[in-house]
């Protein structure tokens, strides 16, 4: 086909389509990492860090009371127990806090969680700041076994002054057990099936 | 292969095309292949209008139980994967591989080999898309969106989805970057880019819209099955992330689709109501403009679709005002037909009838999407019926009837033969009159209160889904009619003329009807 | 009056979740904007709702007169520029001035159109300064209310009689149940004229909660947390719908807000509160008041069978299948020996669900006649005929 003079050559429209196309493929999954700085930046989805940060920098505002009000949820009805000592606390900007949650596993076997952070309004996410936090990794929890555990957190005083109120919410997911579970022959694949 | 270079007249040719299955199989011929592509789309138009009519009769009564929810839910699904990527878009395709090369001048595609690939990997999907609905757990029943986590609930269907998806895309970029290479490299001597046809144009700007959004939406899916197998965790909330990323890469590609479904449309009504108002098109190059606006503000109005999922204000009034803005060159567009048609010398064939007909009932679509483009009030409007009847006014009275009246308006260049003009105006007629019964009523339904995708509903709702319903069938059953004269008009009817119109104006009228095998090898000179 | 009559009473206007509660809840009325031909969003029952409400009267009448000049001017020209009638065609094409009009005066309509919107929205979004705060969980199939102030929680299921109704060969007509698909068993109850925010999060998948009359809807997405905030001016009963396609039921899972009278809601808080060691008892008003048994009496096979049947199609079918066959991960419960043979696994497994798996916990989610019936149901359908019957007082022990 190609023998044809007056055929013009189409090799470098397509070549140039064709990386478009593998460039648009690879932006897809740059969208991964680019919404997470952008959440991280505007506290879109109610944001909130997995990761510690240090302390409070800067003087605590003593003037100003902040609601934080914690509220908890197991993901698929597991029966786990998981709430806050209290469920709220009123702080002051900018100084540290340490909140506890008791966390029990009612199943007879042992099992791993993660617990997922999230605050509203998804705005002020980006001033939650938590600086030991039983989120940060996955837990293990031995059958029937109940634990206190602690976060430890401060409010950036960066905080809009609007907001009165911030919701830290936890979400228990079970991420089964570190031996076999029940249904042995169709472990693997009921795995896949919980997330 | 034909395409040597001989001194060939297009109105004589001795290359008649093989005869038999082989010629279909392996055709690299534009018109072949357009051909295909359109008898694809009418089988599949026909296989998701059976989806909508289970949907319809379901939704009938209150508490039918003619089928299960959950089968409900993978008639919604199928529909709209069907009716979107198996219908609307192949006959947008197959128009494209038809009128492109004779509108321009070119004696075929830039690569007729990549189209002949890109045109059989459609059946191979859908193939395997709509088998999955005899698997067990059914099909895809999480809706076309395919939002996480419920689409990971899909049984063994899910890979099949996935895998059905990555064809119908690698089809329709192979099909587009064909277009554009075409578009771009083969014009004619003088066939400069603002002396295109607008079908042209609006192709031209569609295909590169689907070579930029298909990726996305491979990458999309891609995540969705690594996270199902592989156990990673793009739109898992246990493992950091998060379900709402997914809708936001699916809209990125989702919004811009939208547009791939309706700018060709515009093309076709641009080349339609000009030939029958016998009046040159208002505004030519403002009509390119605002082709070219629209494809960009669909990169950028993404989130409107999303405004419940709780964006913080500024991306809520963001994609507001960005959304608000798309009403500007659309309405300047509407506006450039009305023009046309003022002082013109008109008179109403078919595709006319449904030119005028997608310029009123577009407008109707176009409209509510002014006042879906609210966020307030959006977040009443989102997920009802106001939104069914919303996308099927701009998809059913819009695309469809756009590739419809395209089909009566071109059907004599390709048979050689007139169709029959009365059958032709009875099919109008009652699609015109029904697909109003059966859409207009989900605007109330929407308003007062009935969400989507629900199999069964209070009794407040009984009256206008009857009502609907009542639209539904007979719209169905009208489009047989189609059919029929379809197949009547290649099977004989009055010699077409090379004209056909008397007002139409391009290169393709200036070929014999039908056309022959192959056109434009030498190319014509445009001045 | 007797309690039965009262309850019946009272179930009627707001669902079970009022039942002990006094007889002034049988004010509150049944709201007019829902009925049959309704076109209209609702004006809704807060100062939001009458905003968005105003915002999309505004900008229908708008769209409206636009979309009447375009018909207009299309319908004007089909009938004045015909061939028939002699129209000669002229040839202009073109005209910057026209083009320029008529994309500036739509710009500055969308421009008048955008100023309210933005209004409206800011609104929306400012959650503080509220007065008490409710925790919305959405489910497949149904809805969790958290008092976060109080300590009050409770599922909201679909109500029965509209479950009957909605089955395959139903017993009663939905024609013939009040309020079919749009009742629930425990409404949603808050007070009116206080400023009430919603946290919505899922078990699950994405859910959205939408009651018209609030005029928002919002959703409730797994591992996240959204706000949303409504003051009820009026008290009433208030109805809406799951707006986000959450699998096979997503049609079955109501809203019922019945908002009353700052007095009337502190009693029913009183109720909850202090009535929390009969709370038991309560459902089981409930139950007798739906027809079910009122003790633990121990239930026939058939009623068992009846019962497990419908449970099974509402919450097991969409993976196990029709025939408990399974497919892909979720295994097959027809002639699977362990089911057959383990009466006691099979109940841990429904009551407690199954670590690191898709099978939920159904302990909190389900009353003991439907585990009971369930239990049955699996152990004895598709040929599994275990023989074994299992009643409601094993469900209680086994909790």
């Amino acid at each position: 086909m190609n023998e044809q003079p007056a055929r013009p050559n189409h090799t470098k429209t397509v070549s140039k389509l064709v990386l478009l196309v593998a460039g648009m493929f690879a932006f897809g999954f740059v969208m991964v990492p680019l919404y997470q700085v952008f959440c991280e930046v505007t506290g879109f989805n109610g944001f909130v860090s997995t990761e510690a940060s240090t302390g409070p920098v800067g003087e605590a505002n003593t003037d100003r009371k902040v609601t934080v009000e914690f509220v908890s949820t197991v993901n698929q009805s597991h029966p786990w127990s998981f709430r806050a000592a209290e469920s709220r606390m009123e702080v002051q900007p900018g100084r540290l806090y340490t909140a506890y949650f008791e966390i029990e596993n009612q199943q007879s076997s042992s099992s791993v969680t993660q617990i997922i952070p999230s605050v509203a309004p998804g705005a002020a996410g980006r001033h939650f700041h938590k600086t030991e936090c039983f989120c940060f990794t996955e837990q293990s929890f031995a059958a029937g076994e109940t634990r206190k555990m602690p976060v430890t957190f401060y409010v950036d005083p960066a905080l809009p002054e609007r907001t009165t109120t911030l919701t830290l919410s936890y979400t228990l997911f079970d991420l089964g057990a570190g031996d076999e579970p029940e249904f042995d022959e169709d472990a693997a694949g009921l795995h896949a099936g919980a997330r | 292969m034909s395409s040597t270079t001989h001194d060939a007249h297009h109105d004589h040719h001795d290359h008649a095309p093989p005869k038999g299955m082989t010629r279909w199989l392996f055709t690299t011929n534009h018109k072949d292949l357009g051909v295909l592509y359109m008898v694809f789309a009418l089988i599949m138009f026909f296989v998701g209008g059976a989806m909508a009519m289970v949907i319809r009769a379901e939704l009938f009564q209150p508490g039918l139980n003619l089928v299960d929810p959950h089968f409900f839910n993978q008639m919604t699904t199928m529909h709209a994967l069907v009716m979107i990527f198996g219908a609307v878009m192949p006959a947008f395709t197959g128009l494209a591989n038809w009128l492109i090369p004779v509108q321009i001048g070119a004696p075929d595609m830039a690569l007729p080999r990549v189209n002949n690939w890109a045109f059989w990997l459609l059946p191979a999907g859908f193939v395997l898309l709509l088998l999955t609905l005899f698997m067990p757990g059914g099909g895809p029943a999480g809706g076309w969106t395919m939002y996480p986590p419920l689409v990971l609930q899909l049984g063994d269907a899910f890979p099949f989805l996935i895998f059905a998806v990555h064809v119908l895309g690698i089809s329709s970029i192979m099909g587009s970057i064909n277009i554009v290479a075409t578009i771009l490299n083969m014009r004619a001597p003088g066939m400069t880019l603002m002396k295109m046809p607008l079908f042209v144009w609006a192709w031209l700007i569609t295909a590169f819209l689907i070579v930029a959004v298909m990726p996305v939406l491979a990458g999309a899916v891609t995540m969705l099955l690594t996270d199902q197998y592989f156990g990673t965790s793009f739109f898992s909330a246990a493992g950091g992330g998060d379900p709402v990323m997914f809708q936001h890469i699916f809209w990125f590609f989702g919004h811009p689709e939208v547009y791939i479904l309706i700018l060709p449309a515009f093309g076709i009504v641009s080349a339609i109501i000009p030939t029958f108002a016998r009046k040159p098109l208002f505004g030519y190059s403002s009509m390119v403009y605002a082709t070219a606006s629209i494809a960009f503000l669909s990169f950028i109005v993404w989130g409107h679709h999303m405004f419940s999922v709780g964006m913080p204000l500024a991306g809520q009034l963001f994609f507001m005002y960005a959304t608000m803005l798309v009403a500007v060159p659309t309405g300047v567009k509407i506006f450039n037909w009305m023009a046309t048609m003022w002082q013109g010398s008109m008179t109403f064939e078919t595709p006319m009838l449904f030119a005028i007909a997608f310029v009123i009932l577009f407008t109707i679509g176009g409209l509510s999407g002014v006042m879906l483009a609210l966020a307030p009030v959006d977040l009443q409007y989102h997920d009802t019926y106001f939104v069914v009847a919303h996308f099927h006014y701009v998809l059913v009275s819009g695309a469809i009837f756009s590739i419809m009246a395209g089909v009566y308006y071109w059907l004599p260049k390709w048979t050689g033969h007139m169709y029959d003009e009365r059958l032709g105006k009875w099919h109008f007629w009652l699609s015109m009159v029904s697909v109003n019964v059966l859409f207009f009523p989900q605007h109330f339904l929407g308003l007062a209160g009935m969400p989507r995708r629900i199999p069964d509903y209070a009794l407040q709702f009984a009256e206008f889904n009857m009502i609907s319903s009542i639209g539904g069938f007979a719209f169905g059953l009208s489009q047989l009619i189609f059919l029929w004269v379809i197949i009547k008009c290649v099977r004989g009817g009055e010699k077409a003329s090379d004209q056909v119109w008397e007002g139409a104006k391009g290169l393709e009228w200036t070929l014999p009807s039908p056309a022959p095998y192959h056109t434009f090898e030498t190319p014509p000179v445009v001045k | 009056m007797n309690l039965k009559m009262l309850t019946r009473a009272l179930s009627a206007v707001g669902g079970a979740g009022l039942l002990l509660f006094a007889a002034s809840a049988l004010a509150v009325p049944e709201s007019e904007w829902r009925r049959p031909w309704a076109l209209n969003l609702p004006q809704g029952v807060t100062s939001l709702s009458e905003q968005v409400y105003n915002l999309h009267m505004l900008v229908f009448w708008i769209v409206c007169i636009i979309g009447l000049i375009v018909f207009f001017g299309v319908f004007y020209s089909v009938w004045k520029f015909r061939k028939s009638v002699g129209a000669v065609p002229a040839q202009w094409h073109h005209s910057t001035t026209v083009e320029i009009i008529w994309t500036v005066i739509p710009f500055l309509i969308l421009l008048f159109i955008a100023i309210p919107a933005t209004q409206t929205m800011v609104k929306i979004d400012d959650t503080s300064d509220y007065d008490m705060t409710v925790k919305v969980t959405g489910y497949q199939w149904m809805w969790e209310y958290e008092y976060l102030d109080e300590d009050i929680s409770f599922f909201s299921r679909l109500d029965r009689d509209s479950d009957r109704a909605r089955q395959r060969n139903p017993e009663i007509r939905p024609q013939d149940v009040e309020h079919y698909l749009l009742n629930v068993d425990n409404p949603l109850v808050v007070p009116v004229n206080t400023r009430i925010r919603f946290l919505l999060t899922a078990n699950d998948v994405i859910h959205a909660w939408w009651v018209p009359e609030l005029g928002w809807k919002k959703d409730a997405i797994p591992g996240f947390i959204n706000e949303a905030w409504a003051e009820i001016r009026e008290p009433g009963v208030y109805r809406g719908q799951c707006a986000e396609l959450c699998g096979r039921d997503h049609g079955f899972m109501p809203i019922v807000v019945v908002a009353l009278e700052q007095d009337d809601y502190e009693a029913w808080v009183d109720e909850q509160v202090n009535g929390n060691g009969e709370a038991e008892e309560t459902a089981e008003v409930a139950d007798e008041d739906n027809g079910e048994v009122a003790e633990q009496e121990d239930m026939s096979m058939d009623e068992l069978m009846s019962v497990g049947e419908r449970v099974y199609g509402n919450q097991c079918l969409a993976c196990h299948q029709a025939e408990g066959q399974g497919m892909a991960t979720f295994p097959a419960l027809a002639g699977n020996d362990q089911v057959i043979e383990d009466r006691e696994w099979v109940k841990d497994v429904i009551i407690n669900g199954v670590s690191g798996t898709a099978m939920q916990a159904f302990g909190n989610r389900l009353n003991d006649e439907e585990i009971a019936g369930v239990v049955t149901y699996i152990m004895n359908a598709w040929g599994n005929d275990s023989g074994e019957e299992v009643q409601p007082a094993d469900i209680r022990a086994a909790r």
